[in-house]
């Protein structure tokens, strides 16, 4: 298998070899692989790269699934254009 | 700001249950959801049931979600908002949703959160071409908008979602090749499993796929056998000539906007990884939030529908509303979720929500 043609997360185009790079550099946390990298940034939120970004990290450190942290999530779940939440907050005034 | 006296965001099984037993008792309920068509995942199961007759067994899915929105859809106390995607949960109960462009919030008193799951996916390689699918996507292209996802299918996975999907596939005119499962036995109902066995699809476990091939799209797949550790074994491979590989791996619950929220959340292997921490009356760690549905948990549209009934006895009797035959409901609910719970394919929700606290 060739871990550069795997890939984990399709909105930021990161690879499996991307993420084993990262572990050797140090990264070991979903929330640090994150914010280097913008996996689970993208349209999905970390729908779909998240639990594979969660297997993956178990396997490489050799550790229970149950252990490793997800990331943090924060409001929105997808883009929202300024304007239209200021014409919300326009609205409601 | 508008506000509402319950919110319940998404109109699948779960959800409807739960608007019906809160107009029930006379709550004011606000129903969203991210489709135009009510129903969530029933929209495109054209299967029968199985289960209890309660739950409408031998009557297909987009029957009972019909028998569902009738339910409660001329009620004057629902207001019922489609295409409405929620993207914003917070502590305070307030609900941030987008319609196209534009973007609303809500404040509710109670909120039933019934989300649903995502689809899971596995990683291989060249995942990322074209004619790799999630197999609620090609339920979803086949049942809702009638387009075939292509010709010849790899089909991976075999709980009930990969059977059913294999025999729609077949229903609709497309081969499906073969059928691998990465463990050693099939995971869903054998009564699907030996139905499309007799049409012909070849069933084999400790498979998995190795990488798809292709340029351009999917020309075909190399699936190879796993070990005892899941791990592909060297020398094993074997090429499917396919145009679809069709993953039907799992389902993970949608716990985004309750984690916003500062809900609790469990990592719970058997319950699809993330749940929210609810208890056997399906509250959250957030007072007048109530979780339900495959995003309390991965099971079926049956106990999805019971769990919602439950949330939304719970969420009425919050509110101060006093349910008539709310203890007996309640026992009677947990006594068919028990039912279908039963047995060895129960089993594994089972020890799940007993990690979760639920069973004891």
């Amino acid at each position: 298998m060739d871990p550069n043609k795997v890939i984990i997360c399709r909105c930021s185009d990161v690879s499996l070899q991307d993420l084993y790079d990262l572990f050797e550099e140090g990264y070991t946390t979903f929330e640090e692989l994150k914010r280097i990298k913008r996996v689970g940034m993208g349209p999905c939120q970390a729908n779909t790269c998240g639990k594979m970004v969660q297997w993956e990290i178990a396997k490489y450190f050799e550790k229970p699934l149950e252990s490793v942290e997800f990331h943090n999530m924060r409001p929105f779940t997808m883009g929202v254009k300024l304007k239209a939440i200021k014409e919300a907050a326009d609205d409601e005034e | 700001m508008k506000t509402t006296e319950c919110l319940i965001v998404g109109a699948g099984p779960a959800g409807m249950r739960a608007a019906k037993r809160l107009l029930d008792a006379g709550a004011e309920v606000t129903l969203i959801d991210r489709s135009d068509m009510l129903g969530g995942q029933l929209t495109k199961q054209t299967h029968m049931f199985f289960g209890s007759e309660k739950q409408h067994a031998s009557k297909r899915g987009i029957d009972i979600m019909q028998l569902m929105i009738d339910d409660i859809v001329n009620h004057p106390k629902l207001t019922v908002i489609k295409n409405a995607t929620v993207v914003a949960m917070y502590k305070d109960r307030v609900v941030g949703y987008v319609i196209g462009e534009t973007y609303h919030r809500i404040q509710a008193n109670a909120i039933v959160v019934a989300a649903g799951a995502s689809e899971k996916a596995i990683p291989f390689e060249n995942n990322d071409l074209p004619g790799v699918y999630a197999a609620g996507a090609v339920q979803t292209l086949m049942n809702v908008y009638g387009v075939k996802p292509g010709h010849k299918v790899l089909m991976v996975g075999s709980g009930n979602i990969g059977l059913i999907v294999t025999y729609q596939l077949l229903q609709a005119g497309v081969e499906v090749v073969k059928l691998i499962e990465a463990a050693d036995s099939i995971g869903g109902y054998l009564v699907h499993a030996s139905k499309i066995k007799r049409l012909g699809v070849d069933i084999e476990t400790n498979m998995s796929v190795k990488r798809a091939i292709g340029k351009d799209e999917v020309e075909a797949a190399e699936i190879w056998r796993l070990d005892e550790a899941w791990q592909g074994i060297e020398g094993t491979e074997e090429i499917i000539e396919c145009d679809v590989i069709c993953m039907a791996v799992g389902l993970a619950p949608l716990t985004e906007l309750l984690q916003q929220m500062g809900a609790k959340i469990m990592y719970v292997r058997e319950l699809g990884g993330n749940v929210p921490v609810i208890d056997k009356d399906h509250r959250t760690s957030i007072e007048r939030v109530y979780a339900c549905g495959d995003m309390a948990g991965i099971e079926e549209a049956s106990s999805a529908m019971m769990a919602g009934e439950i949330a939304g006895l719970s969420a009425a009797v919050d509110l101060g509303y006093h349910v008539e035959n709310y203890e007996d409901d309640v026992a009677r609910l947990r006594h068919e979720l028990s039912n279908l719970r039963d047995g060895p394919h129960g089993e594994k929700i089972r020890l799940g929500l007993k990690k979760l606290g639920v069973l004891s």
